[in-house]
């Protein structure tokens, strides 16, 4: 299999777009990755979406979207993996080019998330659990992560004010991304009154509902040259992995199977280890989530995850900085743009041009993004050279 | 919402707590599965789950979907039951303030939600505080 490059990258500001449709907010994004490549065509494109037909009553995307870009004919493809959806678009992408089927393919994420209300969104999320042995018996998605906090703080004493200090952290790095939905600072007590949602989080321990798209442009690593003008970014690893959907059909209510078995793959794949990775952008979709996931990569140990913020250890600055670009807690979480969006910053890191957020001298990267309550998981590694 | 043959194929659990042991390593499977989790193997009988066990985890719903509405808050968990089985449900008749990983439950046949005018009364599983 060939090398892969990403060789450009498109977001745009997310939040509550209401003037701009599922299309809109997907051109403008995959047009700026085009743009930022250089290239004028792309020959294949993936598009990593959970559930537009329950957000804006719309399928068929890879068709619609090749359309609207005005790339047709070319091959458009929707993937689906829950919130993990992104992530696998972009691994789909990886393989089409490192296969030789194409040169120059773009991986997008597109969610339009606020044409239906509060209840509907839940309803549409909810879909990523098993629906009739979890939601049927009262489950939200703020429920199951709620338990796995409640067992994570009975097993290993993690408290509300380390989970607290995982959101504090994520928007002081936020308030510093332009694209943030929620780029504004928060103290550990206003995370812990706020609004309960399901004990113990609260509604500033959740990620929010967001409109949003992401893109990047891949390209043979041993042709970038003969396609854009920029730095190359060079794709090491990517590895995927699957759990129960169920999260009471785990050995360990705490811990992320699939995410350390595609953190295993990667590193393997990459011949790193943990402390090698300069940076980690991970799939807080909840405070706790990030607490295990950086656990279940081997940033921490097992049970050690929950003074990770407290103790500035996931600062910008700090041995491992943990979502610089402030995770999906303050940048927002359109569920299928999440894992291509991650790309995006960790290649933006590497670059060099992460602004006031840069982690100084980072060349290695890794991503994270994870379906449901960790029943799939993707992870990639990036470096700079 | 629930076709009714949606909700018509998963009584024999939720009526009846149906569930398949494998006949090669002995796991109990709930839901059933064609194919054992455990061992691959493919020939189950079928058997009934225990009805007691010990709550791993839980939370408080306060923020709901709409099927349950007049419910919220409500108090949901995860428990292990006796025969090893795992499964999430709505904790009935609890104070919030006396949830407790470890804390015993038993398995009860209840109304879980009704679907409105001419839909579906919901039933099935929830757990209940053993005091």
């Amino acid at each position: 299999m060939r090398d892969v490059a990403v060789i450009g990258v498109g977001m745009t500001k997310w939040g509550e777009l209401w003037e701009k449709s599922l299309r809109d907010i997907f051109v403008e994004s995959a047009l700026e990755a085009v743009k930022d490549a250089g290239v004028d065509k792309i020959e294949a494109m993936y598009v990593g979406c959970m559930t537009s037909g329950l957000f804006v009553g719309q399928e068929h995307l890879g068709s619609l979207l090749a359309d609207y870009l005005g790339m047709g004919p070319i091959p458009g493809v929707r993937v689906e993996s829950a919130c993990a959806s992104g992530g696998i678009a972009f691994r789909s992408a990886m393989f089409d080019v490192a296969s030789g089927a194409h040169d120059v393919v773009l991986a997008g994420g597109v969610e339009k998330m606020t044409d239906i209300g509060g209840d509907g969104a839940t309803f549409a999320l909810s879909t990523a659990a098993d629906a009739e042995y979890e939601v049927y018996n009262g489950v939200t998605f703020p429920g199951l992560y709620a338990m796995m906090a409640v067992a994570h703080m009975d097993a290993y004493g993690t408290t509300r004010e380390q989970l607290a200090a995982v959101s504090v952290k994520n928007h002081a790095n936020g308030s510093k991304n332009p694209h943030a939905q929620y780029p504004f600072e928060l103290t550990v007590d206003r995370v812990l009154n706020s609004v309960m949602i399901a004990d113990p989080l609260t509604i500033l321990d959740c990620s929010p509902i967001t409109d949003g798209a992401a893109a990047v442009v891949i390209c043979p690593l041993d042709k970038v040259k003969e396609y854009s003008k920029n730095q190359p970014v060079k794709v090491l690893a990517t590895a995927h992995a699957t759990d129960s959907i169920a999260l009471h059909s785990r050995k360990d209510l705490t811990w992320l199977g699939a995410v350390a078995k595609a953190g295993e793959q990667a590193y393997a794949q990459a011949g790193l280890e943990p402390k090698d990775i300069d940076l980690v952008e991970v799939h807080d979709c909840f405070t706790i989530a990030e607490v295990c996931t950086i656990e279940a990569l081997g940033f921490f140990e097992k049970g050690k995850g929950g003074a990770s913020a407290e103790s500035g250890e996931s600062a910008i600055g700090g041995r491992i900085p943990v979502n610089a670009s402030g995770g999906l807690k303050s940048k927002g979480h359109p569920v299928g743009a999440t894992g291509i969006a991650q790309i995006v910053e960790v290649t933006k890191q590497l670059r060099g041009d992460a602004d006031q957020r840069q982690v100084e001298g980072a060349k290695i990267g890794m991503t994270q993004n994870m379906g449901g309550t960790g029943g799939s998981c993707v992870v990639h590694i990036l470096g700079s050279e | 919402m629930s076709t009714s043959a949606r909700y018509w194929r998963e009584i024999p659990q939720r009526y009846r707590y149906e569930a398949g042991r494998c006949t090669g390593c002995g796991e109990v499977s709930f839901p059933p599965r064609v194919v054992c989790k455990s061992c691959a193997g493919r020939d189950f009988e079928t058997v009934e789950i225990a009805k007691q066990g010990k709550l791993l985890t839980h939370t408080v719903i306060r923020v709901g979907p709409s099927q349950f509405a007049d419910q919220t808050p409500y108090a949901v968990g995860v428990a292990e039951l006796d025969d090893g089985v795992r499964l999430t449900a709505m904790i009935a008749d609890a104070d919030f303030e006396e949830l407790k990983v470890g804390m015993p439950v038993k398995l009860e046949f209840r109304l879980i939600r009704d679907e409105g005018e001419a839909g579906i009364l919901c039933y099935g599983y929830k757990f209940v505080p053993v005091r």
